[in-house]
């Protein structure tokens, strides 16, 4: 059997089923058939959403890296750490490599991931043609997707937060703040952005 | 939930696969390629029909995320010194004394996060690769949901890594009380590491094509 031609196909990332593309509309959610894995739900709006929102991101990054993270005090001692302190705590001795291992999970690889997505959808957004190597850009972007942990971070903040409690007062800074809104931020793009959508248009603009 | 706009390919009564239809599907954003294309042409990324070394890969870093394992729960992850008096806290340990506080539910985080999701995905992944070979209870579907929990759960495992250099950072207060980091930490992160490459490199498409054996 000859091969089909393939342009209008795509194909599940999940299981290979294979479809035929079709218009789908905004807040359409189309899934695969066999294993249910959504392939396509595009959102009116989205990519000038998801610029902004990542915009937005990008400047409590900055925030809340130079800000004060936590301060604790006890019996008249004093202890203010910013999130470049909590990396650096690794940084004696045999556990040095791992305060590289986190800067890059929880302030380089975000940072990385929101320039990324700002490079390949703010043109997008604003209806321009796309920058070059976008799609490397983009495709980047989603490759370090899982390895952006900002949000686990704030979980180990809290855990910490609770295990220090007893122990001195602790004070919440600035940073605290600008970091736990850049996660919602984070969390909330993500959910609004849609993989085929993006490539698709990336696609169809690069070719007008 | 239905696939709207979207219809079989090729309008046949089943489901067919790009592969069937001799044709390469891209993973990393769904265009379809004429066969033997090295790379995707919309996205750039390397197409493979189904990656031959995709299960070589998971034991690897299967493997390599166990060895790293042993040392992280044997050596101590947290050093407190409390005017002169140094303890050592292992992982479980650290929970043990959460819940010792009375903190249980922190204490349960803490467990999950260190103790039950690592081992669970051990578990998991080395069941996934296994399954592709040898009869199993579990349906593919089942499978599926079991491969998208173990990639989405996997990072988490990081918080006692972050609550270590937290703690770390802000108890410096010299004779009264200091906190710093242990080996454990370093060896622990790395497992985390090594066992989410290794549940990357898990090939999804495998589980289905063993349905289409199975059916035929």
């Amino acid at each position: 059997m000859a091969a089909p031609d393939p342009t209008g196909l795509i194909a599940c990332p999940t299981c290979d089923a294979l479809y035929r593309e079709r218009r789908i509309g905004a807040d359409e959610v189309a899934r695969c058939r066999r294993c249910g894995t959504v392939l396509a739900a595009p959102q009116s709006g989205a990519m000038t959403r998801i610029t902004m929102l990542a915009g937005a991101a990008l400047v409590l990054m900055v925030a809340a890296v130079s800000f004060p993270f936590l301060e604790l005090s006890e019996m008249g001692l004093q202890q203010r750490s910013s999130v470049v302190d909590a990396i650096l705590a690794f940084s004696d001795g045999r556990t040095a490599p791992l305060s590289l291992a986190l800067a890059l999970l929880i302030v380089l690889l975000p940072a990385a991931r929101l320039l990324a997505l700002l490079y390949t959808l703010g043109p997008m957004a604003l209806g321009w043609q796309p920058w070059r190597h976008a799609a490397l850009a983009f495709r980047w972007a989603e490759k370090m997707r899982p390895w952006a942990m900002a949000e686990v971070f704030i979980v180990g903040v809290a855990v910490a937060l609770v295990k220090v409690a007893g122990l001195a007062t602790v004070t919440l800074g600035p940073a605290f703040w600008a970091f736990c809104l850049l996660v919602l931020i984070t969390v909330r793009k993500d959910s609004i952005m849609c993989r085929l959508t993006v490539w698709k248009t990336l696609s169809e603009r690069h070719a007008s | 939930m239905q696939a709207h706009g979207l219809e079989d390919a090729l309008g046949t009564p089943r489901l067919l696969t790009a592969r069937d239809a001799g044709l390469l599907g891209c993973r990393a954003c769904g265009r379809v390629s004429a066969a033997g294309t090295g790379a995707c042409a919309r996205c750039g990324a390397r197409l493979a029909s189904r990656d031959p070394t995709s299960l070589q890969r998971v034991w690897a870093w299967w493997l390599a995320g166990l060895i790293a394992y042993i040392p992280a729960n044997l050596y101590p992850m947290l050093l407190t010194s409390r005017f002169g008096h140094v303890r050592e806290n292992t992982i479980i340990g650290g929970a043990l004394d959460l819940a010792h506080h009375g903190d249980y539910g922190v204490a349960a985080i803490v467990f999950a996060a260190s103790v039950l999701i690592p081992v669970g995905k051990f578990l998991a992944i080395a069941y996934l690769a296994l399954s592709l070979k040898l009869p199993t209870a579990l349906g593919r579907h089942g499978r599926h949901r079991l491969h998208e929990v173990v990639e989405f759960i996997g990072r988490w495992s990081m918080i006692d890594v972050f609550v270590v250099a937290i703690l770390s950072a802000l108890v410096q207060f010299g004779f009264a009380a200091t906190i710093n980091p242990g080996i454990a930490a370093a060896t622990f992160a790395l497992s985390v590491a090594f066992t989410m490459l290794s549940a990357q490199s898990f090939d999804p498409r495998l589980i289905w094509d063993a349905e289409e054996r199975d059916s035929r």
